[in-house]
C-alpha cells in the first residue's frame, strides 16, 4: 500500500517545494522573516489545512474521474508529478492542479471511465477565474493599506514590524489555505482505493481521508524543509520588485483566495443566506500569486507587469494537463500489460429489471431504453454511447441511467462479517449489516438502500457534514470487504 | 514584546540623533554670532557644547546602526536609512568643523561684513533645521517630507545668494591684505557649503521617499 502511496508522496515533496515559496518566498527572500520560522509554520499549518478542511475540493476532483485501483491512482499521481517536475525542468510556471486534472482524464480515457464534463469545466473556468479574482481582491486591499498607513502616519520601524506580523499572519492562513485545497492534488486519488479504517485519537476520529491527508501534509511538510529555501528564495525575488507591504497584500490576497476555493463551511454558510458560492475546486497558489500581483502592477500604472509570465500561465492551462494526461496514458499501459498491474477495475454496465425499475421511479422514460435491456457494456463510455443512440436524455436522467446501470457486485457473507471489525459503526448500524446476512446485491446503490431500510443511520445528511465524511468513509470500506 | 519594546528604542535612539543634528545647528549659530561679537567665552562654551554633541552624535550612530544591521530591521530600506544618519552626521561634523575654522584662524572679520555673515549663519542653520524636519518625516509621516524639503531647497537658494554676495563684497573692498580676503572668503565658502550639503542630502531623501512611496 505505502509503495503505491509512494507517487503521491513524491507529488506531495514537490508541491511542498515549490507552493510553499508562494506563501513565505517574498517575506523570507526579503529578510523580513527567517527561513526556519517560515518553514515550521507553514509546515504545521500545511498539515493542519489538509486534514481538518482537505476533503472539500476533494470531492470535485473525486467527480472528475473516480480512479477505482490502487495501481491506477499510483499513476496518476506518478504523472502528475512527473509533468510537474518535467515542467518545472522546462522553466515553465506549472501547477500540480492542472497536472492531476490531465492525469485523471488520462486514466479515464485508458479505463474507459466517463470525464464528467461539468467537472472539467467546473474546473478549468476555475483556473481562469482564480487568478483574476486574486487581482481583483489585491488592487482594493492594496489601497486600502495605503489609506490606513498614511491616516495614522505609522512610524517605519513600527510599519515594519507591523508588515512582518502581516506577512507571518498571511503565511500561516496561506499555508492552512494551501495545504486545504492543493491536498487533493496529492492525495485525492488514493481515497476510493486506500483501504484504510477510521481511527480515533486524544477523543478525535480521523477518516480514511484524513488520514491520507495527514500523510500527503507531511510530505508537503518535508518538501518544505528540504527543497524550498532555493525556491523561496529565486521565486521571492523573481515577482518581488514590491516592497514588503505590497508583498504582504499579495500573501494576503493568495491565502484569501485559496481559502474561498476550499472552504466548505464559507460555501454553505454563502449557500445558506442565498449568495452565490465558489466551486470547492483545487487551484494553483502560483497563479493566484501572479494575478494579485498584476492587480498591485495596474494600480501602480501597469509598467511592472510581466506579460511573459501571463503568457507561460496561459499556455500552462493547456500544455500542463496534456503531458499529464499523455504520460498517464502511456504509464498506465506499461503496468497494466507489461507488469501486470491492475490499474483499474472493470466496471460493467447491464440495464437489468432492477435498474429499469429504479429509473422508472427517477421519472425517466424507460421505453426508449428497452433495446438496451440485458445487453452487456464493458465499459461507462461504451454505455454512455449505446444509451445516447437510443434515448434522448437530459444531462440528469442521463447521469441516473448510468448510475442504476453500473454493475458493482456485493455479497454479505456471515464469514465477512465475522472477519469484519469496524469500531467506528454505531450499533444499529452493525445489526442492519448483520440483518443483510445472506444477500447479494447486483449495483452499489441496491446494497446503499438496503442498508437504509435497516436503519437510517446509514442515510446520509442533506447538509454537507462531518458526519457526510465518516458516513461515506465507512461506505468505502464496506463496499471493499464485500465486494465480489 | 521585548523585539517590540526595543524597537521602540530604536525609533528614540533615531529621534536623539536627529535632537542632536536640531542642536548643533543652534550652538552653531550662537557660538559663530559670539564670534562676530567678540565674546570669546561664550564662543568657547559653544565650542565645548558642540564637541559633547558631536560625541553624543556619533555613539547614537553607530548603536543605531549596529542595531539595524544586527536585527536586519526594514530590510528593503537599511542602506537608504544608513546613508541618511550618515549624512546628516557629516552636517553635524560640519557645523563643529566651521567653530573650529573660527577658532584656529582666528581671523578679524570686518564689521562691515558682519550683517551679511549673520545671515548666512541663519540661512545655513534653516536649512539644516528643515532637513532634520524631513528626515523626522521621512520615518513618521512619509507624505510630509515634500513640504520640509522645499524649505530645504529655499534656505540653501538664500544662502547662495548671501554667500556670492559677501564674497564679492569681500574682494571689492579696498585696503585689504590678500591673505586676509581669502580666509574670509573661505569662511563664507565653508558656512555656504554646509547648506549646499543639505541641499545634497534633500536631493537623495526625495528619492527614498519614491522608492517608500505607496
Amino acid at each position: 500500500m505505502f509503495g503505491f502511496l509512494s507517487s503521491g508522496l513524491f507529488l506531495g515533496w514537490s508541491l511542498g517545494a515549490n507552493d510553499a515559496s508562494n506563501v513565505f518566498g517574498t517575506a523570507v527572500s526579503s529578510r523580513m522573516i527567517k527561513f526556519r520560522t517560515a518553514a515550521i509554520y507553514c509546515s504545521i499549518f500545511v498539515i493542519l489545512g489538509a486534514v481538518i478542511s482537505g476533503a472539500g475540493a476533494s470531492h470535485t476532483l473525486g467527480k472528475l474521474g473516480a480512479v477505482n485501483a490502487v495501481a491506477g491512482a499510483f499513476i496518476v499521481a506518478f504523472a502528475a508529478a512527473m509533468s510537474v517536475y518535467l515542467m518545472t525542468l522546462a522553466r515553465f510556471p506549472v501547477s500540480t492542479s492542472q497536472a492531476i486534472v490531465g492525469a485523471i482524464i488520462g486514466w479515464n480515457m485508458f479505463s474507459g471511465s466517463i470525464t464528467d464534463m461539468s467537472s472539467l469545466t467546473k474546473i478549468v473556468s476555475t483556473w481562469i477565474f482564480c487568478p483574476l479574482l486574486s487581482m481583483g481582491i489585491s488592487m482594493p486591499l492594496y489601497l486600502l493599506t495605503s489609506v490606513v498607513i498614511r491616516k495614522f502616519s505609522i512610524h517605519m520601524f513600527k510599519l515594519d514590524k507591523l508588515t512582518r506580523w502581516s506577512l507571518l499572519g498571511a503565511g500561516i492562513f496561506g499555508s492552512y489555505s494551501l495545504g486545504a485545497n492543493n491536498i487533493a492534488n496529492v492525495m485525492g486519488v488514493f481515497v476510493p482505493v486506500a483501504n484504510l479504517g477510521t481511527i480515533s485519537f486524544l477523543g478525535m476520529t480521523f477518516s480514511a481521508a484524513q488520514q491520507l491527508f495527514f500523510l500527503g501534509g507531511i510530505a508537503i511538510a518535508v518538501g518544505v524543509f528540504t527543497f524550498s529555501k532555493r525556491v523561496m528564495l529565486t521565486v521571492g525575488k523573481g515577482i518581488f520588485d514590491l516592497s514588503p507591504v505590497m508583498a504582504a497584500v499579495v500573501v494576503w490576497s493568495h491565502s484569501i483566495v485559496l481559502f474561498l476555493f476550499s472552504s466548505v463551511a464559507l460555501e454553505s454558510w454563502l449557500k445558506g443566506h442565498g449568495l452565490p458560492s465558489l466551486p470547492l475546486v483545487p487551484v494553483s497558489s502560483s497563479q493566484a500569486i501572479v494575478g494579485a500581483v498584476i492587480g498591485i502592477g495596474l494600480l501602480k500604472g501597469g509598467k511592472s507587469i510581466r506579460w511573459k509570465t501571463v503568457a507561460g500561465i496561459t499556455s500552462g492551462w493547456i500544455t500542463t494537463p496534456i503531458i499529464a494526461a499523455l504520460i498517464s496514458l502511456i504509464s498506465l499501459f506499461f503496468l497494466q500489460n507489461v507488469f501486470q498491474q491492475n490499474t483499474f477495475r472493470h466496471v460493467e454496465f447491464n440495464l437489468d429489471n432492477d435498474a429499469m425499475t429504479r429509473i422508472e421511479q427517477a421519472g425517466v422514460d424507460i421505453e426508449q431504453l428497452q433495446p438496451l435491456m440485458w445487453q452487456d457494456f464493458p465499459n461507462a463510455v461504451a454505455f454512455k454511447d449505446a444509451v445516447v443512440g437510443v434515448a434522448q436524455l437530459d444531462k440528469k436522467s442521463l447521469q441516473t441511467v448510468i448510475e442504476a446501470a453500473e454493475i458493482d457486485q456485493f455479497e454479505i457473507s456471515a464469514n465477512t462479517l465475522k472477519k469484519l471489525k469496524i469500531e467506528f459503526m454505531t450499533p444499529g448500524q452493525t445489526e442492519a449489516l448483520k440483518a443483510l446476512d445472506g444477500k447479494v446485491f447486483s449495483h452499489r446503490w441496491q446494497f446503499n438502500d438496503a442498508l437504509v431500510e435497516q436503519s437510517l443511520e446509514f442515510q446520509s445528511k442533506e447538509k454537507k457534514s462531518a458526519a457526510n465524511d465518516h458516513l461515506s468513509s465507512l461506505l468505502m470500506q464496506l463496499y471493499n470487504k464485500f465486494r465480489i | 514584546m521585548s523585539i517590540l519594546k526595543k524597537e521602540i528604542g530604536v525609533e528614540k535612539q533615531i529621534d536623539e540623533f536627529l535632537d542632536q543634528v536640531a542642536r548643533s545647528g543652534l550652538i552653531f549659530s550662537q557660538g559663530a554670532e559670539s564670534y562676530l561679537k567678540g565674546d570669546t567665552s561664550d564662543f568657547k562654551r559653544k565650542l565645548e557644547e558642540i564637541k559633547e554633541v558631536e560625541h553624543t552624535g556619533d555613539d547614537l550612530k553607530r548603536s543605531i546602526q549596529l542595531y539595524l544591521y544586527a536585527k536586519t530591521l526594514i530590510p528593503e530600506s537599511i542602506s537608504d536609512v544608513m546613508q541618511l544618519i550618515e549624512d546628516m552626521d557629516s552636517l553635524l561634523d560640519r557645523f563643529k568643523g566651521a567653530l573650529w575654522r573660527m577658532e584656529i584662524e582666528n581671523m578679524e572679520i570686518d564689521k562691515e561684513f558682519h550683517q551679511d555673515f549673520l545671515h548666512l549663519i541663519k540661512a545655513v542653520a534653516e536649512s539644516v533645521e528643515a532637513i532634520v524636519r524631513s528626515s523626522r518625516a521621512f520615518f513618521k509621516n512619509i507624505d510630509a517630507v515634500r513640504d520640509h524639503l522645499d524649505k530645504v531647497y529655499y534656505w540653501e537658494t538664500e544662502a547662495d545668494k548671501i554667500s556670492t554676495r559677501l564674497q564679492m563684497a569681500i574682494f571689492r573692498k579696498e585696503d585689504l591684505r590678500l591673505s586676509h580676503r581669502m580666509l574670509q572668503r573661505e569662511l563664507a565658502r565653508h558656512l555656504d557649503k554646509i547648506a549646499d550639503r543639505a541641499e545634497d542630502v534633500a536631493d537623495r531623501l526625495n528619492i527614498y521617499v519614491i522608492k517608500r512611496s505607496l
